[in-house]
């Protein structure tokens, strides 16, 4: 039989691998997808802006709000 | 110190910080150490042909699995944390980190999505040789992802290879090769790394001991606790010695937190070690609630003073040294390097007000001077010590790093005893006659995660009030936000990661009540 090219091949492998999971390596794939959701989708967008990058547009005005606040000792 | 920011809002970012990287810490020394032990009984198995080794190898692979499964990511939180809560420390060090921090982003993806995937899906789909290689390469890819994040912390520890940009207002690369190859970088991913090794090998003895007791799985406990004690003894002997040599570098370039590990108020010449001891309620010094007296204290003569400098009668300096300063053996006192702190801050404020003003002429002459070798070596080295008013703000925490401290020391030695005696009970085929060692050896799991997590309080909490060592206190690296958000997500992150962590001992406890597949 010819043998199929490499990336079908690993595309097999990668759902192969995964129809065949265990009943843990589900449990755990469940508990990855909703850290990542939780991570990216809720705390990175709600509570976890980026000051710098939220609050000023430019590399030099981010500069120049570190500079004053890291001068600033009142 | 002066109150440059919210003490609420500092305390509570710190606190926030801790907790995220402390549950971080609770998933990946295992992954650190299991990985290798995993890798030696996959070697047994290509090399024996025994599939009762493919059977071991298995087991532990779930363990593992789960393990990295659950906390994978955690450690991006603390990128999330960078970003928003220290806005003023990221800007400061953003290049130095970019490197490290991307490398270790891709180097991680590689690796989890190649070489585990292949440990997982692979077992007779890939030769057996090819399956053993991605076993090795995920514990070594473990192990160099490990790297970039401590050479990060190590940079934190000891700024070496940049120069502070005043245009920019942040430390630029000069040399990633002083950055990866620090000492402090170098201590720090051995030592942290070896400690993984202990944990998981620690962690392996223990629940075959559970099984032992259990009287199910024995060939699979025995053979796991043959591998683990052999690997656990050695990578002991290698994590004395590679805090032996942090101690050093500690000695060398952290003295204050080198005196507060020790309890070392007044220095001396021919130091002893204290081997064990405990503070009373008295203060040793009326200027300060943090110095407290011995109760008790058992001190080994000249230890310590060859454990810092490799003399059994060179000076070691106490804090007090290090506060008031001492002529003789060269160490200036804090109110110079405030004062000299205060010269790098007013000089920095000058060029930044030349440049709002548009003095260019001004500004390039400022700036010639705070980038020139003389002023970074005498004032712009003590720049981070222009905040404080106080000297007592320059102390950490005295008992929780000398604590955290000793109890790191005495669990690594209690390992060795454990790895010591688990071999010499297995060679005389007595181990599961002897029900209390397999009991201590069970109570030690948690002990090896308390090991673990002491050496992270000395590092971090001994490094006080540093977030970059001389240059940039943690007061000034906070964004100015309301405390009152940090502290909720610092009680989403409780909560979050408690879930997480009760999910991963779940299922692996149940993992482990189900045993290898037959």
């Amino acid at each position: 039989m010819e043998k199929a090219n490499i990336f079908i091949r690993i595309w097999r492998f990668y759902t192969g691998g995964f129809k065949n999971m265990s009943s843990w390596g589900r449990q755990v794939w469940i508990i990855i997808l909703i850290k990542l959701f939780i991570m990216f989708a809720i705390l990175k967008i709600f509570f976890f802006p980026d000051f710098l990058k939220t609050n000023f547009s430019t590399d030099e005005e981010r500069s120049s709000h570190v500079l004053e606040e890291i001068t600033n000792t009142k | 110190m002066i109150e440059i920011a919210d003490a609420s809002l500092v305390d509570w970012s710190r606190a926030q910080f801790a907790l995220t990287a402390m549950y971080h810490w609770v998933f990946v020394p295992l992954t650190l150490g299991i990985t290798f032990i995993l890798a030696f009984m996959e070697t047994l198995y290509v090399k024996t042909g025994n599939e009762e080794w493919k059977k071991i190898t298995k087991f532990w692979m779930t363990i593992f699995g789960i393990n990295f499964a659950i906390g994978v990511a955690t450690g991006i939180i603390l990128e999330f944390e960078f970003g928003t809560n220290w806005s003023n420390y990221s800007w400061f060090v953003g290049d130095i980190f970019g490197a490290p921090l991307a490398i270790e982003g891709i180097l991680a993806f590689f690796m989890e999505s190649t070489f585990i995937a292949i440990m997982f899906f692979g077992w007779n789909k890939v030769g057996r040789k090819t399956h053993l290689l991605a076993t090795w390469l995920t514990a070594i890819g473990a192990n160099l992802s490990a790297l970039w994040i401590l050479v990060a912390n190590g940079w934190m520890q000891k700024p070496v290879g940049m120069v502070f940009n005043p245009e920019t207002a942040r430390n630029e690369m000069q040399s990633f090769w002083d950055v990866l190859f620090s000492q402090t970088a170098v201590d720090k991913w051995l030592h942290a790394t070896s400690s993984g090794f202990v944990l998981a090998s620690v962690f392996v003895i223990g629940i075959s001991a559970w099984y032992l007791l259990k009287n199910r799985e024995i060939m699979l406990a025995k053979k796991s606790i043959v591998v683990a004690s052999v690997f656990g003894l050695l990578s002991s002997v290698y994590l004395v010695w590679t805090g032996d040599n942090s101690a050093r570098t500690i000695a060398h370039d952290q003295p204050m937190k080198f005196a507060a590990l020790e309890g070392l108020y007044n220095g001396s010449e021919g130091a002893g070690l204290v081997a064990i001891g405990m503070f009373s309620s008295n203060v040793a010094d009326p200027t300060n609630e943090n110095l407290k007296d011995f109760s008790m204290k058992l001190e080994i003569p000249n230890f310590l003073s060859y454990m810092a400098f490799l003399d059994w009668d060179a000076f070691v300096p106490g804090v007090h040294d290090l506060i008031n300063g001492n002529e003789k053996y060269g160490y200036m006192s804090a109110n110079e390097k405030i004062e000299r702190g205060k010269v790098a801050i007013a000089k920095l404020g000058e060029f930044k007000e030349a440049k709002k003003a548009g003095n260019d002429s001004l500004a390039t002459a400022l700036k010639a001077e705070l980038t020139s070798a003389d002023f970074q070596n005498n004032y712009f080295k003590y720049f981070g010590y222009g905040y404080f008013t106080n000297t007592n703000d320059l102390i950490p925490n005295v008992p929780l790093t000398f604590y955290s401290f000793h109890i790191m020391v005495g669990l690594g030695f209690f390992f060795i005893l454990l790895f010591i005696l688990s071999l010499i009970y297995i060679w005389k085929g007595t181990f599961e006659k002897k029900k209390w060692f397999m009991k201590m050896a069970i109570i030690s799991i948690p002990l090896a995660y308390v090991a673990s997590q002491a050496g992270w309080i000395v590092a971090e909490v001994g490094r006080q009030p540093w977030v970059v060592q001389d240059l940039m206190p943690t007061i000034s690296a906070v964004t100015k936000i309301s405390s009152g958000s940090v502290m909720l997500t610092f009680w989403l992150f409780a909560v979050l990661f408690t879930v997480l962590l009760i999910a991963e001992l779940k299922i692996m406890f149940r993992q482990i009540k189900i045993g290898p597949k037959h």
